[in-house]
């Protein structure tokens, strides 16, 4: 089976007053129809870029650099401007992190949702408007054809994040980038929004991209999981392996640092220091400054170790160290 | 709605019986007009019998309860200068002002609402940039000082354009107005050109500050990645949004060009309100300053509810609250 999304080599900078800074710095992955790969980092670790660059949204200061966007085997980087904007909704979408801000505060709805629909297919108004019916049933939505007259405001917040969700859905594309869409939301909503997106994934085969800063979130819904720090994915491998057997120092200090009822009465362990600045990251691994295992081999830049299951490091820890 | 409706206008009402009072007691105090108006060599007995005519000798509240009776009866007064009632005036001068003004806004709303979106949906481009420094002189430069430059430039100069004063009147439909006549149009188009610049500036630095506001928000990039193009998120997400402060602002453009494009009228001699009121303060001609201060107050009350109502279709979050 061929990849939904493959990203290689990705490199977007900001040329900012104070020189160059490489947000995404040769980020690759693939994610498989139906599958979810949870892009986890701290802030300004590059992961929002990350998704606005898959769908070439990166706004001036910023560019991309490098890389190829597969998306159907498409290489969107090869597009023309319109050709891209074409694919954007039709065959890869994105949903944004607060429901409260993602749509126009002055305009009905399904007259949002109805636009996004015709500007991909030539239908009339009303069956665009039944396209957004269908697609707020889908995600559970109930009465829909009501919620579709109401203004963003009259929602609740879970309920426009799956509007949002909706309208991303609405054209079937292949891609999904979620940036962070459940991080404004309370934990029962968030619960539930969850346990829809999995359920669309198995039923609908659309890859899903999920941008986030939770690891609990992207432990129970995520198949695949890539770490990134400073700009980098410094690991990558199935939710299972990551989680279980963390090798990069990083990713296994991040899972040390959530805490869980096995361990009660535990002073909770935490990575020393904080997220490096982009503009002035040190030689060699970027997280070198904060990791108990660094070495002086650590001030070149590791690379991968390990196949499907990879990490970005000199010394990746093994069975003993956990 | 209806409610809302009910209780502007009986603010309103309140409003201009305010203004009322405040204005019969400034014009009271700047002095009696009749030292102005008649013959400095006028016996004693002349001058306290036109005082007496006018009223003028009766304490102020007295004479504001007749002015009150006199409007209850339809009376606005009667000028003391051109002797026909006030009312009568001041109608046969609005046409020319509203004709002058009603060309500027359109002048200054079609130019600086396009050109402030652009400005702001290319904020660095050459083109932005001349847009900007054009309205910064829009509204720095005197507006006197332009309308002189403009009458040097096209009139003397060029002679294309004439100098001043408003050209013939022609009908439609059953309106007389110069904008019915060519020559009408060639008296109004500078004048409305010089009294609308001001007016272009601001709404070209209101629409561009909007637009580069707006294009950074969520909604936008929303819209971006669902594959709108440009054209339809400016045209159908962003000018909705960014179209309230216009309204607010253009309302009260409207309403303070209606009352005073006095400088203007003045340059280009046209005889509108906004000369005869100066005219009329010069010759303490108190019905007409006390007529056309209520019906300024009136116009601002009347925009001032257009703009409400305006809000109301503009932004759903809006509700217009009656009662209560």
């Amino acid at each position: 089976m061929s990849a939904a999304l493959e990203v290689r080599n990705l490199t977007t900078r900001f040329d900012t007053r104070r020189g160059p800074v490489t947000a995404v710095n040769g980020v690759s992955f693939s994610v498989q129809p139906g599958r979810i790969m949870g892009l986890v980092g701290e802030s300004g670790s590059g992961k929002s870029v990350t998704g606005f660059s898959i769908l070439g949204l990166i706004d001036a200061p910023g560019r991309i650099t490098d890389g190829e966007v597969l998306v159907d085997g498409t290489d969107l980087r090869s597009l023309s401007p319109d050709a891209l904007r074409r694919m954007r909704g039709k065959h890869v979408a994105m949903v944004f992190q607060d429901p409260m801000m993602t749509l126009n505060p002055v305009l009905r709805v399904g007259d949002q949702m109805a636009m996004a629909v015709r500007v991909h297919d030539r239908v009339s108004k009303a069956a665009a408007w039944d396209r957004a019916r269908k697609a707020l049933e889908t995600v559970g939505i109930p009465s829909p054809a009501e919620r579709l007259k109401a203004y963003p405001h009259q929602l609740s917040g879970g309920m426009r994040q799956r509007v949002a969700i909706a309208t991303a859905l609405l054209h079937g594309p292949s891609v999904i980038i979620a940036d962070e869409p459940t991080t404004a939301l309370d934990v029962s909503i968030q619960g539930q929004i969850l346990a829809e997106v999995r359920r669309l994934a198995d039923e609908t085969g659309t890859a899903i991209v999920w941008v986030t800063h939770d690891l609990a979130v992207v432990s129970s819904l995520a198949d695949d999981i890539s770490v990134m720090y400073a700009g980098r994915i410094v690991e990558s491998g199935t939710t299972e392996e990551v989680l279980s057997a963390p090798r990069h120092p990083y990713t296994h200090g991040l899972i040390d640092s959530v805490p869980t009822r096995h361990a009660p009465g535990r002073e909770l362990p935490q990575i020393p220091g904080s997220t490096p600045q982009l503009i002035n990251l040190p030689e060699g691994c970027a997280f070198r400054p904060r990791c108990p295992r660094a070495t002086a081999a650590c001030a070149v830049q590791p690379s991968k170790s390990g196949e499907t299951h990879f990490a970005l490091c000199h010394h990746p820890l093994t069975e003993a160290d956990r | 709605m209806f409610g809302y409706l009910i209780q502007r206008l009986a603010q309103a009402v309140v409003v201009v019986f305010a203004m009322s009072i405040i204005v019969f007691v400034g014009v009271y105090a700047i002095g009696n007009p009749i030292d102005v108006l008649i013959d400095p060599g006028a016996t004693q007995e002349i001058r306290a019998k036109l005082i007496a005519q006018y009223g003028l000798d009766q304490p102020l509240w007295r004479q504001y309860l007749t002015f009150l009776g006199n409007v209850a009866r339809g009376d606005m007064g009667t000028s003391m200068v051109y002797n026909i009632p006030v009312v009568d005036l001041v109608f046969s001068r609005l046409p020319a002002t509203l004709e002058l003004v009603f060309v500027s806004v359109l002048i200054a709303v079609g130019i600086g609402i396009p050109a402030g979106l652009y400005a702001g949906y290319r904020p660095d481009s050459y083109a932005a940039k001349a847009i900007m420094a054009l309205s910064v002189l829009g509204f720095s430069v005197p507006t006197f000082w332009i309308g002189m430059l403009l009458i040097m430039t096209f009139a003397v100069n060029l002679g294309i354009l004439p100098s001043g004063g408003r050209g013939d009147v022609g009908s439609v439909l059953g309106i007389h107005t110069s904008l019915a006549t060519l020559d009408g149009w060639s008296h109004v188009i500078m004048p409305a050109i010089n009294l609308s610049l001001f007016k272009m500036g601001l709404m070209i630095r209101l629409t561009r500050a909007g637009m580069v506001e707006a294009m950074r928000t969520d909604y936008v990039k929303f819209a971006r990645a669902q594959g709108l193009t440009d054209r339809q998120i400016v045209f159908s997400h962003v000018l909705r949004n960014i179209s309230i402060p216009i309204v607010t602002v253009f309302g009260l453009e409207l309403g303070s060009t209606l009352a005073f494009a006095v400088v203007t009228e003045s340059v280009f001699t046209w005889p509108g309100v906004g000369k005869l009121i100066i005219d009329s303060i010069l010759q303490l001609d108190r019905p007409v300053m006390v007529t056309y201060l209520v019906l300024v107050v009136i116009l601002f009350v009347l925009i001032n509810l257009t703009v409400d109502l305006v809000y109301a279709r503009l932004d759903p979050r809006v509700r217009l609250k009656g009662g209560a």
